[in-house]
């Protein structure tokens, strides 16, 4: 009796070695990398003047201060709720790409798509194309010619980790400072370490895993499954029209595929597309103009490998005509995900435009809940912290409305006046005196209002709070 | 679970032992690096024995050669801190505190302030409460009345030394006479210049008794509580006019008061004044500063 093999549950990576293509999904691509990596990497070098003490980089996140800048924007810690909505309307935005377009992110703009063409370039201006890439891996020996290409290969794509990394920190403190204190190892050690960290992630992504990170890391695939329908957009092989594939020139009962595996050969996930819609497809579209260039030479119409929907595929197999692609784009579905995302978008940019430059925090001190002072008036103490935005000190006044007899005093201060200097939240100590036998003194809790005003300007901002009385 | 190949006699090595005639129990081994790993923790384990405290031994255990300890760590953590707050609490300590206070938006201030809090909050809040709002008999240190003096050098002084106690001879002393106890006053006179106090503060009483009761304010209390009964801040002597009562202005709390006298005491704080002292120069300034501006500074 013999034993069995262990069946194998683990199968090895078979390397990808994408050819170069000509087309104008691949130019787009090209547009879209150029577009995506320069923002990337020359935001934090845009400069924004925002006065004497605040800093001028454009974009910024300011931890230490707690403070984000985006070019006119300045966003404080307790209005997150902006980034709570950019964050819904990202998610809105890939539902309704996903379910236009299919895996449109994954093809075009993904991050790990983006950087890992960007080192399938470097990879094949150092080494060649897909043929010479195919004998150096095939090739055993490591002669002085494969360890000089492997060489330059690794420290081109290492330069450019190297910058992905660096990139990443200037959006978290001044980026000309940052790079000097870089070079002259003055940074702070979580500069490094973030930069070291990322340096790693970028070079092995990009350069080893790449693909893998698509089919076995990433959730987004599995997710986006759920939200394609027969109406989206995806990329396939009119099977009907191309099979029975074959070679050759004789081309009796043949359909249109010359089996010249071009679409194979392009494709980063290492696919064929002609096995239908798989898995690891991202939709880069790359196999479409891999094909129409073979179709081109062969003379046969374009539209082989085509972007096209499952109802398209449905109509033609019956001998009808695909839908504009238009048509498929504008349904229902889109329509509401695109209107829910206009109106987070419009809500948010009403209340980007709303919000005061004056804001105030008030914090009832509960601890006592009133003080009785010698002429027996009654005293309730409450933590106001006075925010203001500008670029200058501003002198905000504190007043109350409500019941008259309510008096305002702030605490080290004969006025009611306070100077906030810029940018500055500032905690203020401010008392509310009601005199003996006022209303609000011998009630159990009286409802007013906290008015803070520029003096200079008379913008406003107001909170409600509570007196407590002596019959609390 | 995937599945396993199925071992047949022969193929892998057993324990010899069988049941039910052919029910065996194999031998396999464990896996390479699992048996490498196991032994890894075995020496890291008896490193670790020696290098940090491990055996347990009878009044205490080894130490390890590391001396490690979570005591020194928090004791080395401490003086860390206080070296770094050393450059302000030397500042603190050289400020005129009468002008300082008002300098509410320098660095040093907002420095004395949170370290004030928090000195109030380990040494002072047993008493006077976590918002100092005081209780009976320990006063309310947010309302603007001061039995000692309510300016930062008074509650500076009072803070070092304390009130009434045996520890610090600079202690602020005084000591009310117990009027019932002592038999200084009849029940009678007590009761009139209870009516009497009572009325300074604007309650209504009868009017025979709180004229009886002022004759008798005159003659035994005006020395220290002043003629109009506003107290004096040089003997602790509480204003009586005030709405503010420490240990309440009620009939029967001010016949239980003037009867047997009350003597509230502080301990002194300043380690410099008193080997009862438990606070530097530095936090007894920090918490004077803090209970000055809690809203009856002066």
């Amino acid at each position: 009796m013999s034993q069995a093999e262990p069946e194998q549950l683990y199968a090895a990576r078979e390397p990808i070695f994408p050819k170069k293509v000509y087309g104008k999904f691949r130019n787009l691509k090209w547009i879209i990398m150029i577009v995506t990596l320069g923002i990337y990497y020359l935001t934090p070098w845009i400069r924004w003047d925002r006065g004497p003490s605040l800093p001028d980089q454009a974009v910024l996140i300011d931890m230490a201060n707690r403070r984000f800048y985006f070019f006119w924007i300045e966003i404080w810690p307790h209005e997150f709720y902006f980034v709570a909505g950019l964050l819904v309307m990202a998610g809105l935005g890939l539902f309704l790409f996903t379910s236009a377009l299919g895996r449109v992110w994954c093809g075009y703009t993904c991050p790990q798509t983006v950087w890992t063409d960007l080192f399938i370039l470097v990879e094949r201006w150092i080494e060649g194309d897909r043929n010479a890439r195919l004998r150096l891996h095939r090739q055993k020996k490591w002669d002085f010619r494969k360890a000089r290409l492997r060489l330059t290969k690794w420290i081109s794509w290492l330069l450019i980790a190297v910058a992905t990394g660096g990139a990443w920190v200037f959006y978290f403190a001044d980026a000309p400072t940052l790079m000097r204190d870089l070079f002259t190892l003055n940074a702070h050690p979580i500069a490094y370490t973030t930069i070291a960290v990322l340096t790693g992630t970028t070079f092995f992504f990009g350069g080893f895993a790449r693909e893998q990170i698509c089919i076995y890391a990433c959730p987004w695939p599995r997710i986006q499954a759920a939200m394609m329908d027969e109406d989206t957009i995806t990329v396939a092989y009119r099977e009907w029209r191309g099979e029975p594939r074959g070679k050759g020139k004789a081309r009796d009962g043949l359909g249109d595929c010359i089996d010249c595996n071009a679409c194979v050969n392009v494709c980063p996930m290492g696919i064929d597309i002609r096995d239908g819609q798989q898995l690891e497809c991202i939709t880069c579209a790359l196999c479409i103009d891999a094909c129409d260039e073979m179709m081109d030479k062969v003379g046969k119409p374009r539209g082989l490998i085509d972007y096209m929907a499952l109802t398209d595929e449905n109509a033609e197999r019956a001998g009808g005509k695909a839908k504009n692609i238009w048509k498929h784009v504008f349904r229902p579905r889109t329509v509401l995900y695109t209107t829910l995302w206009g109106l987070v978008g419009v809500g948010l940019v009403v209340a980007l435009f709303m919000r005061s430059d004056i804001d105030m925090t008030v914090a009832p001190v509960r601890n006592p809940t009133y003080v009785t002072l010698s002429d027996g008036s009654i005293r309730n103490v409450y933590e106001i912290k006075l925010r203001n935005k500008h670029g200058e000190e501003r002198p905000f006044r504190l007043t109350v409305k409500g019941d008259p007899a309510l008096r305002v005093q702030i605490e080290g201060s004969p006025y009611e006046t306070v100077t906030v200097p810029p940018d500055t939240a500032k905690p203020v100590r401010v008392y509310v005196v009601a005199p003996k036998g006022s209303v609000p003194a011998e009630s159990e809790r009286v409802d007013f209002r906290f008015w803070v005003e520029d003096v200079t300007n008379g913008e406003r901002a107001f909170k409600d709070t509570v007196f407590n009385g002596r019959a609390n | 679970m995937a599945k396993q190949p199925e071992k047949k006699n022969g193929d892998v090595e057993t324990t010899g032992h069988v049941w039910d005639e052919d029910l065996q129990e194999f031998n396999n081994p464990l896996p390479k690096w699992w048996v490498w790993i196991f032994y890894l923790t075995i020496i890291w384990g008896i490193w670790y024995t020696i290098a940090y405290p491990a055996w347990p031994l009878i009044n205490e255990a080894t130490s390890g050669y590391k001396n490690w300890s979570t005591r020194a760590n928090v004791a080395a953590e401490i003086a860390d801190v206080a070296e770094r707050n050393a450059p302000a609490n030397s500042e603190l300590e050289s400020v005129e505190l009468a002008s300082f206070v008002n300098q509410t938006d320098s660095e040093l201030y907002g420095y004395a302030r949170s370290a004030g809090a928090a000195v109030f909050q380990t040494w002072c809040a047993q008493c006077h409460g976590s918002g100092a709002a005081g209780a009976k008999g320990y006063p309310n240190l947010q309302d603007d009345d001061w039995l000692w003096g309510g300016d930062i050098e008074e509650i500076h002084y009072t803070i070092s030394h304390g009130i009434r106690n045996e520890d610090d001879a600079d202690a602020r002393y005084s000591e009310m006479p117990a009027f019932g106890r002592d038999e200084l006053l009849e029940p009678a006179q007590i009761e009139q210049v209870v009516n009497y106090v009572m009325s300074l503060s604007g309650e209504a009483q009868d009017a025979a008794e709180v004229e009886a009761g002022a004759v008798v304010f005159e003659e035994n209390c005006a020395s220290c509580h002043m003629e109009d009964g506003t107290g004096d801040r040089a003997q602790g002597a509480p204003n009586l006019t005030d709405a503010i009562w420490l240990y309440g202005g009620d009939y029967d709390t001010l016949m239980e008061t003037v009867t047997n006298s009350r003597y509230g005491v502080m301990p002194p704080w300043s380690e410099a004044a008193s080997p009862a002292g438990r606070l530097s120069e530095a936090e007894i300034r920090a918490v004077a500063l803090y209970v000055h501006q809690l809203g009856g500074g002066e």
